[in-house]
């Protein structure tokens, strides 16, 4: 656990850096300049880039040494997906996803 | 404060009120199973004000990463807010001071509501859009709030919560999946995070391999311009 100051300074890092990356284009291209193609590129091919990144970021700690350090994991995203391809409502995709997961890892996989 | 800017605002941001009280409710809810309470959920919604990088900023104050990694990491899950940003530019021009605001304020929601809403006849347009930004910003900040204060009265356990942030990755990831033509940068995520992090990882530590990730995306993504840029001519 941080000591409070080290969670302030970490929430004043979160909200500062957040902040720069929307004023970031305003700054660099308010003044009529047009932004650099390779810029334009990144920022169309790196978001879906980074989000399959950050999934298996989230998963990181899965292991397979017993069932229950990676079947709950596995089940919950397939029902996270397929919830979310059938009814395209994000709340019930997560909410839904995330129930099932706690019952697993609380109640079935214990 | 505009009064007939907000009541025509109100209608329009319906949906975010909905989306943001339930999503905040999850995120004040995480973030009081990990021993901070509605205060820090209040500062934290107030200041930060983004729904995934919360999220991931419950994991980082859980773990109590490092001030650097807590950088990289919110650096990454926001930068497609430079898309939304350049997209905005003519919008926000002439808004004076509350420019600065609709700036902070420009989450994934706001800007789809920014995009398509059109201010009502007899409506100053920037009133109207600096209404949708303050309302979206309280609703969040509301929900949170009520996420933390249940957490701490209801008396659930909370083990596997923190798949909430988990399953938003995932619904990312499957309305990109669906909006891009090419699946390789998404493809070339998987694979390089799960041969980097996941296995070198175990050698060399988890923290140091996600930067080395990232820079192997970049530098992966860079080298396949040429093949990428030519068979995705039209973005959506």
């Amino acid at each position: 656990m941080l000591t409070t100051a080290g969670a302030i300074a970490a929430i004043a890092v979160m909200a500062v850096v957040t902040f720069l990356t929307r004023a970031l284009p305003f700054l660099l291209f308010d003044r009529g300049s047009a932004p650099p193609k390779i810029i334009l590129y990144l920022g169309r091919v790196l978001p879906p880039a980074v989000i399959a990144m950050l999934i298996i970021y989230c998963l990181k700690d899965i292991s397979f040494a017993q069932a229950g350090g990676w079947v709950p994991q596995l089940i919950s995203v397939a029902v996270v997906v397929v919830l979310h391809l059938w009814k395209h409502n994000n709340l019930l995709s997560i909410f839904g996803g995330t129930i099932l997961y706690m019952v697993l890892v609380q109640a079935v996989f214990v | 404060m505009d009064r007939k800017a907000l009541s025509a605002a109100f209608p329009v941001t319906v949906p975010v009120l909905m989306g943001y009280l339930a999503i905040g409710m999850a995120f004040g809810f995480m973030l009081q199973a990990v021993g901070y309470n509605f205060i820090w959920a209040f500062f934290m919604s107030l200041t930060i004000y983004a729904g995934s990088g919360q999220y991931l900023g419950v994991t980082l104050l859980a773990t109590a990463a490092s001030l650097g990694t807590v950088a990289l990491m919110t650096l990454l899950i926001n930068f497609r807010h430079l898309v939304y940003g350049l997209s905005m530019l003519e919008k926000f021009r002439g808004m004076g001071w509350r420019k600065f605001y609709m700036i902070f304020s420009l989450t994934d929601e706001t800007y789809a509501l920014l995009s398509s809403a059109q201010a009502p006849v007899g409506v100053n347009p920037r009133n109207f859009y600096f209404a949708i930004a303050l309302l979206d910003h309280s609703y969040w900040i509301i929900g949170s709030v009520i996420g933390a204060v249940a957490g701490a009265l209801i008396p659930v356990d909370t083990k596997g919560i923190d798949f909430a942030m988990t399953a938003l990755f995932v619904v990312i990831a499957v309305d990109q999946w669906k909006a891009y033509r090419r699946h390789l940068p998404a493809l070339l995520g998987f694979g390089v995070t799960i041969v980097f992090l996941i296995i070198l990882g175990q050698i060399f530590g988890q923290q140091q391999m996600l930067i080395v990730s990232l820079g192997v995306i970049v530098l992966l993504l860079l080298i396949l311009r040429d093949k990428l840029e030519e068979k995705e001519e039209t973005p959506c």
